[in-house]
């Protein structure tokens, strides 16, 4: 208790901490500079865990194995989506308590013409969505330099370690899909839209929707092949994608089926994400055909070095 | 040789105005394209964001299509617009030589001449001369919406819709939502099949953060300027309500099977008061009322931080509908469209206009288009003035928005004070009609 409540103090007095810092491991929230936000993150121990799915599960797909035991360090992980009042901070930098200390360094998404949440709510804890995945590792840079923790978007191996937290079934709390609606909103219960994050209930480890809701960004480019490369107790490390697309989903959201939003299920981005944007060239920003991709903020315990952090927050390849 | 014979074909097809023969006239046929593999000439006027999908999405459909002239006001922007196109998967399909690259306010006139359909997608103020244009030369059109920004400019696209359709010219805007499955859907099941009732009652929005702002340069005149930040400026967009509203205004009205006759409304400037933003409000809030008495309730507004929403709304004695989503009076869902494979509305305008062009089915947009634009200024008019203003009154309206002239130097007629600041309407005391 005394750690968690240090470590939130150091949060709050907003204290650039050196990288060599011990870091006390425990949860803390976040408060962010200039905004009347903060947000919450949960402890994911170090670990080993299979990854992929056993060739026996039903409705597993050919790009989910064979499975491989994957090594990786511990990390924060926040326990809900990131929510659109958040966003729209960093959109709008006229929404901040004091626009003038706004954090200029980073560039901010441009104003889209569409809607991009189609309707399906803003305010008031809804989990962004149609953010490219530049826009979502921009709202990691922007949050770096206010907060000056090194947040950025999970791995495809940390958020399938996260998402199983120590099961070995299909979802988290088993093989059986029924029970699915007690953890998740998808296609059967969503009515056609997401909803408020963590409202159903959460896995072993505290994290919310992640099954369902909005799909999540991953920082990985996504292969096909990626369990035949993977070598048995590899350490599994932040690689930068060479390419726009694809770039690996997971989690499933709530137009999916069942079988969509299982921990093993891998989803490649594409054109297709952003074809009904209708000028060209086409938003770096947005993606306008992906209401049901958002994403969820990590930290590695152990901070990498400056340059590995600006080499996480270049931009993008562009669109062609 | 074929080009000519095309040219030929499309300008006697265009002479035989009037004729009901025309349609059945065996000239007309798709064997007659098939057997030519014709190539269809396109040109495309305004060259911005906008402009530059619209062509990409017209090189796209399956026809023989080729891009063979452009035209803007500005250099910059026809420049980088070739540049995305030659480069983007529509590459091939682009043939614009640096002749045919027209650059100022006359320019759409030539590259006109040298296409069979023309994409009309330059700020909204200068559609009906385009149009009008278009039609005189017999091409076939797409056109962005809003179609014009005022009254005189709408009756002359009503007028030149009446001819194009006597020129048997095809003719699609850019409300895509009529070209959208889950629309179309939605439609199928409310109006053919009455799945709500009657529709008694109906609501639409586009309440949003806003759009783009391009600030001055040293050495702009003021046209330049304003042409740049054409979005602020009412001759050039129409507002907010015309230029992104106009889609769910539209929506409504085309459920409805109608138009207003008139409209009361509230609007203003709360949040955007810099000197940046031009002349035009950030929120309208109308109350549309149609023949039958029927109430839409419409608003826009681009504030950032308040609630967004953009949809549309049916209220009917039987239950309600949004797009792609049908309820009983209670709020259960009844129907529910799933768009997982749904083809891009922005696509789908193109290829029904080529699929016209070539199989010779008419489409004609123009109208629709208009009256949808005029329902969006008769909302513009009664929020500016803050009285009720009847859609007969609405659409004879004398006030032309446009310059005088359009040349360089010319100056608008909204003007900065001495501080940079634009004459906002203040309701009660406003002239809009």
């Amino acid at each position: 208790m005394k750690l968690t409540f240090i470590s939130a103090m150091l949060a709050s007095l907003l204290i650039w901490k050196p990288t060599v810092e011990k870091e006390s491991f425990e949860p803390y929230t976040e408060t962010i500079p200039n905004t009347k936000h903060k947000f919450e993150m949960v402890c994911i121990p170090a670990g080993k865990f299979l990854m992929g799915s056993p060739a026996n599960e039903a409705n597993r797909n050919e790009d989910e194995g064979p499975q491989k035991q994957v090594e990786l360090d511990a990390f924060w992980m926040a326990p809900y989506e990131l929510t659109w009042d958040l966003f729209l901070v960093y959109q709008n930098r006229e929404l901040e308590i004091d626009p003038q200390k706004a954090v200029d360094a980073v560039s901010r998404p441009t104003k889209p013409y569409v809607e991009m949440s189609f309707g399906q709510g803003k305010n008031g804890g809804f989990p962004v969505c149609n953010v490219t995945q530049y826009s979502a590792r921009s709202f990691c840079k922007w949050l770096y330099l206010k907060t000056g923790h090194f947040y950025r978007l999970p791995t495809e191996a940390e958020w399938e370690y996260a998402a199983k937290a120590g099961s070995k079934t299909a979802w988290s709390f088993g093989d059986e899909a029924g029970q699915l609606g007690e953890y998740a909103w998808f296609f059967e219960n969503s009515d056609g839209a997401y909803k408020k994050v963590g409202q159903k209930k959460p896995n072993a480890w505290g994290l919310y929707d992640m099954y369902g809701n909005v799909a999540e960004w991953t920082s990985d480019q996504y292969t096909a092949d990626l369990f035949k490369n993977l070598k048995d107790g590899e350490k599994f490390s932040l690689k930068q994608p060479k390419t726009l697309y694809p770039i690996t989903i997971k989690g499933g959201h709530w137009d999916s089926d069942p079988q969509e939003t299982r921990s093993a299920a891998r989803w490649p981005s594409s054109a297709k994400l952003k074809q009904r944007d209708p000028q060209i060239p086409k938003s770096d920003w947005w993606l306008t055909d992906a209401p049901f991709v958002g994403f969820r903020l990590v930290r590695p315990l152990h901070e990498p070095s400056k340059s590995e952090i600006e080499a996480y927050f270049a931009p993008p390849p562009k669109d062609k | 040789m074929k080009d000519i014979n095309r040219r030929n074909f499309i300008k006697n097809a265009a002479l035989a105005t009037g004729t009901s023969v025309l349609a059945t006239s065996p000239f007309m046929s798709s064997a007659f394209y098939h057997q030519s593999a014709d190539e269809i000439k396109v040109a495309l006027i305004g060259c911005g964001g906008r402009g530059t999908g619209a062509a990409f999405q017209a090189l796209s459909v399956k026809e023989n299509v080729k891009l063979v002239a452009m035209a803007d006001a500005f250099r910059d922007r026809l420049d980088s617009s070739y540049e995305n196109l030659t480069k983007g998967k529509a590459g091939a399909r682009v043939d614009v030589p640096e002749e045919h690259k027209f650059v100022g306010f006359d320019a759409y006139k030539k590259a006109m001449q040298l296409a069979d359909v023309v994409i009309l997608t330059t700020p909204p103020g200068f559609r009906p001369i385009h149009f009008e244009e278009a039609v005189r030369q017999n091409k076939h059109i797409f056109m962005e919406k809003p179609v014009a920004t005022d009254a005189p400019g709408i009756r002359r696209v009503l007028d030149a819709a009446e001819v194009a359709k006597k020129k048997n010219l095809k003719v699609v805007v850019g409300l895509q939502r009529h070209y959208q499955t889950s629309y179309l859907e939605t439609y199928k099941r409310v109006i053919d099949q009455g799945m709500i009732g009657d529709i008694v009652s109906a609501r639409c929005y586009w309440n949003n953060d806003g759009v783009w702002v391009k600030p001055r340069q040293a050495g702009m005149t003021e046209m330049e300027y304003q042409m740049r930040n054409w979005y602020y400026f009412v001759w050039l967009c129409g507002d907010h309500i015309a230029e992104q509203h106009i889609h769910n205004i539209d929506v409504v009205n085309w459920f409805k099977g109608g138009y207003p006759t008139q409209a009361i409304g509230i609007g203003g400037r709360e949040v955007r008061k810099g000197k940046e933003y031009g002349e035009i409000f950030d929120h309208h809030v109308v109350e549309f009322e149609y023949a039958d008495g029927m109430i839409l309730n419409s608003q826009c507004r681009h504030q950032p931080g308040t609630v967004a929403n953009v949809s549309e709304h049916l209220i009917g004695t039987k239950g309600k509908a949004t797009e792609g989503r049908i309820m009983d009076l209670k709020g259960n869902t009844l129907w529910r469209h799933r768009d997982r494979d749904d083809i891009n509305p922005y696509q789908q305008e193109h290829n029904y206009l080529f699929n016209c062009i070539v199989n010779d089915i008419p489409v004609n947009d123009a109208e629709r288009g208009a009256m949808s634009t005029m329902t969006s200024i008769l909302g513009r008019m009664a929020t500016y003035s803050g009285k009720k203003v009847t859609m007969e009154e609405a659409l004879a309206s004398d006030i032309s928005l446009a310059p005088e002239a359009f040349t360089w130097d010319t100056l608008p007629k909204s003007l900065p004070d001495e501080n940079g600041f634009y004459k906002i309407p203040v309701p009660g005391k406003f002239q809009a009609v």
